[in-house]
């Protein structure tokens, strides 16, 4: 089965996040691999393990992704390529979408996995969108998958409920947390990972000109929210607090 | 420049989604005083397409058909790029619902157009609208623009307000039928999970547990305490680690991004993934043993104490003052 997963490297959940000259700035910020993603990595590995194939990496990025790249061959991924967005002057979920659609146009592909949305930009376009393009079918949110021949049963997440889908390969999938427990890569794992191969692939390998994947959306501001001033702490015995704390819902803060 | 602009409506247990209305207001503000116009999908929705002009939809499009009864990616791709191949609408307007998500994003790619997902606010910047999203789960937010082609947008719940409903409104609703092909997904089965039946999305108010709770019963006095005010339950990712509740309640970076307009928070500690996920709620109670937890720093109120001892009294007052 040939196995793929796209993925984006982003910043730490951890990293307090800052604004300078209009953009996040990202001086000394950590990145990981976008835990959602990384869902779809184990998952991939969980398929091969099953069906046998090979399962293959796929991020759009800069040179630094080689980093997130090599955590997921050392997770279990056999090969990683990296298209290099260097030559963009801007990127948004039309542009991404577009470049991974001219990837994938002449490989074969039985299934495509990624996470349900990234952390950073939060918009969880691209997996539907290059779904699309490539003229398949995708399936976003899903919290199991079991694959039989082309049949393929998934569980999903919609807003708290389950639903139970039948469809079949080729096909799209975004993950949703619940899949599994990824892994952590082993030590064996990082040094084999060193010697597998990782590809790197510049738009013009791709025939891709870079005004006809200009981003379709524009930011003119980015912005740190008003910062919270400090609320009130209540006092007294716990039964007067309750009844204090609800007059102020009711009264001040007129929410109930 | 005046605008024509759709509004996908969407329906719950045979009612309209608030968030619909407030896809109207939006679609109103882009629309300069062009003509909105909503789209209602599914097996049996005729009898809901009043309300939606009664607040604000200039016009209704229904389109029943059986495999529209669930929502399939296939089954409303090929309705909706019907309409739209019919109508020529300049923005479009979804919620950013489970559905809204879904489907946005592989609309746009055929429609070879930009899409703002997740917008919050909008304003309007001579011919643009501006449209406000959070980035980062709301750590940072961003202003966005499509300056040409078509406007397609995703807004979340509970953030734009809905027009005041005024039933002297009057519009016509006309009906399309639509010859959908084969659906390349089938929903065989949809199990409730949702024990209330109030989505965390859409929820006015939640109540959310942390590692606090410390069991899978802890989250009982939550759940009646939520009962009481009509709220939802969540929870933080300490609590879902910890296997006291099911993923889909986690509110964090990983997780739902929530915006109610009360958050009570009980027994969890405020780490900075659960905030990003819940400190743009307008109003935001910590309940917390720890007098230094990190949620008290986003709290506008807090009660430092047990929550076993606090949340049963708390219902017990709403109780007393909301019958």
């Amino acid at each position: 089965m040939n196995i793929f997963v796209i993925l984006k490297r982003t910043f730490d959940t951890e990293e307090k996040i800052s604004v300078s000259n209009n953009k996040i700035s990202e001086d000394s910020a950590e990145f990981i691999i976008n835990p959602y993603d990384e869902y779809a990595i184990e998952e991939a590995i969980t398929l091969k393990d099953a069906h046998g194939g090979t399962v293959t990496v796929v991020t759009v990025g800069d040179e630094d992704s080689e980093k997130e790249l090599r955590t997921a061959l050392a997770m279990g991924a056999d090969q990683a390529v990296l298209i290099s967005n260097e030559d963009l002057d801007s990127q948004d979920q039309f542009t991404t979408s577009s470049v991974l659609a001219a990837y994938f146009k002449d490989k074969e592909y039985d299934i495509i996995l990624g996470g349900n949305v990234a952390i950073d930009n939060g918009t969880g376009q691209v997996g539907p969108r290059l779904a699309e393009l490539l003229d398949i079918p995708h399936v976003t949110t899903i919290t199991k998958i079991e694959i039989n021949g082309t049949t393929v049963n998934i569980e999903r997440d919609v807003e708290g409920d389950l639903e139970k889908i039948e469809t079949s390969l080729p096909l799209l999938v975004t993950a949703q947390q619940g899949l599994n427990e990824p892994r952590y890569p082993s030590l064996p794992g990082i040094m084999k990972a060193k010697k597998k191969p990782l590809e790197t692939l510049e738009l013009d390998d791709l025939d891709i000109d870079e005004d006809e994947v200009e981003a379709k959306t524009k930011t003119v501001e980015v912005y740190l929210p008003p910062k919270k001033e400090a609320g009130k702490i209540l006092s007294g015995e716990t039964p007067e607090q309750v009844k204090e704390l609800v007059s102020l819902l009711r009264n001040e803060a007129k929410v109930i | 420049m005046a605008k024509k602009v759709l509004v996908l409506a969407e329906s719950r247990d045979g009612a309209l989604r608030n968030v619909s209305f407030e896809a109207i207001a939006a679609a109103k503000e882009i629309s300069g005083g062009g003509e909105v116009f909503a789209v209602l999908c599914g097996d049996s929705v005729q009898s809901l397409a009043t309300e939606l002009i009664h607040y604000g939809a200039d016009r209704v499009i229904t389109a029943e058909n059986e495999k529209l009864a669930n929502y399939t990616p296939d089954g409303y791709f090929q309705t909706l790029k019907q309409i739209i191949d019919d109508e020529s609408p300049e923005a479009i307007v979804f919620g950013h619902t489970s559905l809204g998500k879904d489907l946005s994003p592989r609309l746009a790619a055929r429609l070879e157009s930009g899409l703002i997902s997740d917008v919050t606010g909008l304003e309007q910047a001579g011919e643009n609208t501006v449209f406000t999203r959070p980035v980062y789960s709301g750590k940072a937010f961003e202003k966005k623009l499509i300056s040409d082609g078509l406007v397609f947008v995703t807004i979340r719940p509970n953030n734009i307000a809905p027009l005041e409903k005024d039933e002297s409104r009057s519009g016509d609703v006309t009906s399309v039928s639509v010859d959908i092909k084969d659906l390349r997904t089938i929903v065989k089965e949809v199990v409730r999970k949702a024990s209330t039946g109030v989505d965390l999305a859409e929820a006015k108010i939640i109540v959310a547990g942390g590692r606090g709770v410390k069991s899978e019963d802890g989250f009982k006095p939550l759940q009646e305490l939520a009962d009481v005010l009509g709220a939802a339950v969540g929870a933080s990712r300490g609590a879902c680690d910890a296997d006291y509740c099911d993923y889909s309640l986690q509110i964090g970076q990983t997780g739902k991004v929530v915006t109610p307009d009360l958050y009570i928070a009980c027994g969890i500690s405020g780490a900075i993934q659960h905030l990003a996920g819940m400190s743009n709620s307008k109003v935001i109670v910590a309940i917390n043993k720890d007098p230094e937890a990190s949620i008290f720093s986003v709290a506008d109120y807090g009660i430092v104490g047990d929550l076993f001892e606090v949340v049963p009294l708390l219902t017990e007052e709403f109780k007393k003052v909301l019958v």
